[in-house]
């Protein structure tokens, strides 16, 4: 299988915080990678540098390559607003925006961009609605506004936002962690079914979660990758003790 | 025990009458400023009074529409230069700053609305009405925009500082630009908050006198033209009100009835915009 997404001794600090440890890793295409480990040890510092975010933040420094498809995002002249169109991200509180109806939310990645023909924009909004499960309970309230929806609607909105633009990765990060079973069931049959067209990273606390969902798993402990693999040998047969004594729920 | 309980509910009830007092202290001058206005002010607003120049002096009637017109235009001309401007500056300061020139910004904006009105007038007599030898409506508007850009600064850079950060992550991660992200989905999410420190900023202006006397400096016709002295509202009310004419006094009682009102009724709309923020 192709690589997606290939990391190369990629270093992360913050002022004087070193948050990710000289990281080497790689995301086959079509797959879901799942990075665990106990909290702060860096998993979402990771995950927002393969689409850039963190050229926000004046203090972070990102070394190392992060090649998407052979292409080092962080090369000079590399434009960080194309990366993130490439490169998707679904956040862990669900974040539709408020002064939109649900419809444009949908289409919000075009219509913050410029204008969007009608037929299409109604075309993607159907469609998009369909691949996240939502437009059956919707359909009917397509103009009204997205905060009246429940939490796991407006989670599955986002996502629906997301593939809108056409991604070719989608970052997930601890997706469904403010959500109730029933809606994070939803939200894991859906990441199964978005992996036959997209490359999935996904951020996630949830041993079970993790097990069900992923292809690939890598665990990190204080900036470091400890192991990363089959999803399956992790949870069964990992080479560390570090990993074992994790999943096990010996630490962490 | 008991009595400790009676004693703090009679502490307690003492202290909210006190507050109630204090509430009523202030509302008190407020009615009194507002009824007597209205009582000296009514009588003399007729159909004349909003369509009419100013008589000439010693005759009877007249009005003060090139006043209000003026008004208007100049702090249409002030919105002009001013919203942009704050609006612009509380984007850089909320958005990019951080830096050493966000606090020199920001302290140069306090700085300035501060400043007594009477100098920012002075400034404008300088920068715009020496250099272009004569008196203007546009000196008046820049003069006005001074005082506004402040306001609308700091208001506004205070609303956008409350849009969630998520918002803003949301859009990014779409491919959106940062620019398109701060109008689009900040500026946008603020709005109402915005528009509610742009409304005060316009019912401050409205009733400023001093720094439109020796810019706009007034006129007894219809004035139009921005380049040349400009009647204002408040200009007319001053000037009649130390007239010696017991019928300019009553044309500038109905001016401060006219010029009170909309002040009013933009402090209740910018309420309104406030309120129905929280609500949603
Ligand atoms: N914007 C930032 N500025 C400074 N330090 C940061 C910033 N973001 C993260 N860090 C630091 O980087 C380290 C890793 O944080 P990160 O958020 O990646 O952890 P995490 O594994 O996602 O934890 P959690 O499971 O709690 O979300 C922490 O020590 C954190 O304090
Ligand atoms: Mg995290």
């Amino acid at each position: 299988m192709n690589n997606k997404v290939q990391l190369e001794q990629v270093n992360i600090h913050f002022g004087k915080t070193h948050a990710v440890r000289d990281i080497s890793m790689t995301f086959p295409e079509h797959s879901v990678t799942a990075i665990i480990g106990p909290s702060g040890c860096g998993k979402s510092t990771l995950l927002r540098s393969i689409n850039r975010m963190h050229d926000l933040v004046p203090s972070a420094r990102v070394t190392g390559k992060i090649l998407v498809d052979d292409g080092d995002i962080y090369d000079r002249g590399v434009d960080p607003v194309a990366i993130r169109r490439r490169v998707g991200m679904v956040f862990q509180k669900p974040n539709p925006f408020p002064a939109m109806s649900i419809y444009d939310n949908v289409i919000a990645g075009y219509k913050l961009n410029g204008r969007l023909p009608r037929e299409e924009a109604d075309e993607i909004v159907e469609s998009c609605l369909k691949r996240v499960a939502l437009w059956d309970e919707v359909k009917d309230r397509l103009k009204s506004n997205a905060m009246m929806l429940s939490g796991g609607q407006q989670q599955r909105l986002c996502i629906a936002r997301t593939i809108a633009v056409k991604p070719e990765v989608i970052l997930m990060d601890e997706p469904a962690s403010a959500l109730d079973p029933i809606s994070t069931l939803k939200i894991e049959e859906l990441i199964e079914e978005l992996k036959e067209r997209y490359t999935i990273i996904i951020v996630t606390h949830n041993m079970q979660q993790a097990a069900r969902v992923s292809d690939y798993t890598a665990f990190l402990y204080m900036g470091d990758l400890v192991e990363c693999g089959e999803t399956k040998k992790i949870f069964t047969t990992p080479e560390q003790k570090q990993t074992e004594d994790y999943i096990t729920g010996r630490f962490g | 025990m008991m009595q400790s309980v009676t004693y703090r509910k009679m502490k307690n009830h003492l202290m909210s009458g006190l507050m109630l007092a204090c509430t009523l202290a202030v509302l008190v001058p407020l009615g009194l400023i507002f009824f007597h206005i209205l009582k000296m002010g009514v009588s003399s607003l007729s159909l004349d009074f909003f369509t009419h120049v100013p008589a000439p002096t010693g005759e009877p009637g007249g009005g003060m529409a090139n006043g209000m017109v003026g008004s208007a235009i100049m702090i249409a001309g002030a919105s002009l230069i001013g919203l942009p401007v704050g609006i612009l500056g509380a984007i850089y300061l909320s958005e990019f700053g951080g830096s050493k020139v966000s606090t020199l910004i920001r302290f140069a904006a306090d700085v300035l609305s501060g400043t007594p009105s009477i100098i920012t007038g002075m400034v404008a007599y300088t920068l715009l009405v020496v250099p272009m030898k004569g008196f203007s409506g546009l000196a008046g508007s820049v003069a006005l925009a001074m005082i506004m850009i402040p306001i609308v600064l700091r208001t506004t850079e205070e609303q956008l500082k409350m849009v969630p950060g998520s918002l803003r992550e949301a859009s990014l991660a779409l491919g959106v630009p940062f620019w398109r992200t701060s109008l689009k989905v900040t500026l946008r999410s603020a709005l109402s908050g915005v528009l509610t420190g742009v409304l005060l900023a316009v019912a401050r202006i409205a009733g400023e006198t001093a720094p439109l006397l020796f810019t706009a400096l007034g006129n007894q016709f219809w004035s139009k033209n921005v380049m040349q002295p400009m009647a204002a509202l408040p200009l007319q009310i001053f000037s009649f009100a130390i007239a010696p004419y017991e019928d300019w006094h009553r044309l500038a009682w109905g001016g401060a009835l006219v010029l009170v009102t909309v002040m009013f009724a933009l402090s209740l709309t910018a309420r309104y915009f406030g309120r129905t923020r929280q609500a949603g």
